[in-house]
């Protein structure tokens, strides 16, 4: 319950917010060079990528709540993918080309695998989750796959005169 | 606090039943749960947040704050895990205990999975034992089980079970999609395919209705209610008594003993933290096999310094739950078709029988997925990210059936349940540690029964298959677990009797699944309700003759 009322409140003062560039936890830097990774993760084709499906915000605010254990990963780690970057190109991984950026977060993945890993995993919770968390954004990847959305309710929908649905 | 005639120590499926045997007989009961009683409307549909997807955090409990467990990895060495990580063998805590959350299946073992080393012998470095009852002990009180809680299905395709004087209750779902592929498939096999048995409404019963075959099944709670388990059946009936007191978040701290050897109550923790004691003329601990094995460990005092029926430290060894093997296989056309509960359909043509295997067990198609499940069970040769993983989930997630099951464990006695030296809970007290794994050749059977997965899936269509039959270097004992204060007739190789009282405190039970002596190869959530009728009915009948007074 209380993961839902924070929702509610992110939604309905957090959301301009974030358009400004505050987070609960990233700062600006490293919001951009996480989607830059995240958005390797999922890119974008007919359907959203990563950050767009708002996987930053499932990842921000877990960070701020459930996975406190990992802040230490996230800032050291995404201080290491720049700094790979800026020795491999000479510049910040969001500021390369998207083909750059494939090709350093496959590097990080060799290089860090425990943090490219543990960002791999929140990535597709965030995309391929339940969007009440902030992430796969208006139930993005789901209608994707093809899922019915919203899923069949129950104390709405069901009659029990029916007998059971076939 | 009043003292009553029985304290019952978590209300999952065992202890559930227990509370509701024992106050219909007229005894003042109190059931004590560490969690709190969700209800339908808990069912939060959050594919993060639940039972069986637990990244963020269990929904049925226990809270990752305060709750640890240690557990000795040879690969890693000993690590403190949160109650959602899966090496700390989370079942649940809440009213219902598993039962609220789980999947339902709600099997009969086989009469040989009560015979196991009379029919196999015990392979070396194995604990594996017979039970000291029989399937024809337990077949009227499955029997109950299968009325009194509720389980729909059709065991009739199997020729394998043992006898039974009722069939089910009720009638099974209608077939899904992965049925009407499979069946086909099995028979063409040789084998005998059937709808599983589930704790869950098929058609209106017990008061409720039946399954609306929503995709939200296994680890939620049922949105109406259909699902079968003690928080919505036996535990309100024992309410209604008037004979029973449930405490929700109560936590057990000790059995309590007198100065003859006998116990006097339980010691707990209430809601606010303020430690309670209440007195009582028995005490039944049926807080899942972890749980329970450490109560006991934690009951210590002059007379038992090893813990409460530990005298030939017995308590918490054979741990087990069950090793899963299976195949993912992937299709080229649609076999999805979003109705759940998704699992449908089983074989237990492989639970016994085969030459060189000391057993087997059944195989059966996977819950309903959510796209999160999918993640990493894609074709082998898909990339772990990118737009190739991207067009694979659309690709697949429609397009693949899951088979799998549970392999009957061979126990091992090093496989166990210890008191941590250091590591304490939010209330002080030593938490589980748990070390050693089940017996070697559990994974050899598993991997043939891996190996009849795929059979069966490419018979099935399948155009390439994804098989899963890993070698854990931890014992796999979750929602399964089992076998930690196990049923014997011999003080020094059990802790409880056939009647689930320990072997030296007559007035102390043990009534869940760590008095399993072996696990089947099934879930065992029936199995486990079966058992708490028939320890009950002689609890009861002992309570009529003697009240347990000496």
């Amino acid at each position: 319950m209380a993961a839902g009322t924070m929702g509610g409140v992110a939604l309905a003062v957090g959301c301009t917010a974030h358009n400004h560039g505050s987070w609960d936890f990233l700062n600006d830097v490293q919001a951009r060079t996480l989607a830059a990774i995240c958005d390797q993760i999922v890119p974008a084709d007919d359907f959203p990528g990563a950050s767009q499906a708002g996987v930053l915000t499932y990842i921000d605010r877990q960070l701020a709540r459930h996975y406190r254990r990992y802040r230490n990963n996230y800032r050291d780690g995404l201080e290491q993918a720049d700094a790979i970057s800026r020795k491999r190109f000479g510049r910040d991984l969001a500021e390369l080309p998207t083909q750059q950026q494939f090709e350093l977060v496959s590097d990080l993945s060799q290089q860090n695998p425990g943090f490219f890993n543990l960002v791999r995993s929140h990535t597709l919770e965030g995309y391929y989750g339940a969007p009440r968390h902030g992430g796969n954004r208006e139930a993005v990847s789901w209608r994707m796959l093809g899922m019915d959305e919203p899923p069949l309710l129950g104390r709405a929908q069901f009659d029990l005169r029916k007998g059971p649905a076939s | 606090m009043k003292r009553v005639n029985a304290v019952v120590v978590g209300a999952g499926a065992a202890g559930g039943i227990v509370a509701k045997e024992l106050s219909t007989a007229g005894l003042s009961v109190v059931l004590l749960e560490r969690g709190k009683w969700y209800t339908a409307n808990d069912c939060r549909k959050d594919d993060l947040r639940n039972q069986r997807t637990t990244v963020l955090g269990n929904a049925f409990g226990p809270d990752d704050e305060g709750n640890p467990r240690v557990l000795w990895d040879p690969k890693t060495g000993p690590r403190i895990l949160l109650p959602s990580e899966g090496g700390y063998q989370n079942n649940a805590a809440c009213v219902g205990g598993g039962t609220l959350s789980y999947g339902a299946m709600a099997w009969r073992y086989m009469p040989q999975d009560f015979r196991m080393r009379s029919i196999y012998g015990a392979p070396a470095g194995s604990s594996l034992e017979d039970w000291p009852i029989t399937y024809n002990d337990l077949e009227p009180w499955y029997e109950k089980a299968e009325y009194e809680i509720g389980i729909s299905g059709d065991y009739s395709g199997s020729p394998f079970f043992g006898p039974r004087r009722r069939s089910l209750p009720m009638p099974p779902l209608p077939p899904n999609r992965e049925f009407q592929i499979l069946e086909p498939a099995a028979k063409r096999l040789g084998l005998h395919p059937f709808h599983i048995p589930m704790a869950r409404n098929s058609v209106p019963y017990n008061g409720r209705g039946p399954c609306m075959r929503c995709r939200w099944c296994v680890g939620f709670a049922c949105e109406v209610d259909a699902k079968n388990g003690s928080q919505n059946t036996v535990i309100p009936t024992a309410l209604a008594t008037g004979n029973c007191e449930l405490r929700t978040e109560c936590m057990a701290k000790e059995i309590l003993t007198d100065d003859r050897g006998r116990a006097r109550g339980v010691a707990y923790y209430d809601a606010h933290g303020h430690l309670q004691e209440q007195l009582s003329d028995i005490v039944i601990v049926s807080a899942c096999a972890i749980e329970s094995a450490r109560l006991f460990l934690n009951s210590k005092s002059r007379l038992f310094p090893n813990g409460l029926g530990n005298r030939y430290d017995q308590v918490g060894r054979n741990l087990q739950g069950h090793h899963y093997t299976g195949a993912v296989g992937f299709f080229d056309f649609d076999t999805y078709d979003d109705l759940g509960p998704g699992a449908s359909i089983a074989v237990a043509d492989y639970n016994h029988g085969t030459p060189g295997l000391c057993g087997g067990g059944m195989l059966a198609n996977e819950f309903i997925r959510l796209p999160i499940q999918m993640i990493d069970r894609m074709p082998g040769n898909t990339p772990r990210w990118g737009l190739a993983h991207k067009k694979a989930m659309r690709n697949f997630y429609k397009r693949n059936i899951a088979v799998m099951g549970p392999t009957q464990p061979i126990p091992s006695a090093d496989a166990r349940v210890t008191l941590d030296p250091t590591v304490r809970d939010k209330w002080g007290m030593p938490v589980a540690r748990i070390s050693g794994n089940v017996h070697p050749h559990t994974f050899e059977i598993g991997f043939v029964q891996a190996q009849r997965s795929e059979a069966w899936l490419k018979e099935a269509g399948a155009l390439s298959t994804l098989v899963n039959a890993g070698r854990p270097t931890t014992v796999s004992a979750g929602q399964h677990q089992a076998g930690t204060c196990r049923m014997g007739n011999d003080p020094h190789g059990s802790v409880v009797n056939r009647n689930c009282q320990v072997h030296d405190v007559d007035n102390v039970f043990v009534i869940d699944g760590s008095v399993h002596v072996t696990n089947g190869g099934f879930n065992p959530a029936l199995t486990i309700m079966a058992i708490a009728y028939f320890a009950s009915d002689s609890l009861v009948r002992n309570w009529k003759g003697t009240g347990f007074r000496s």
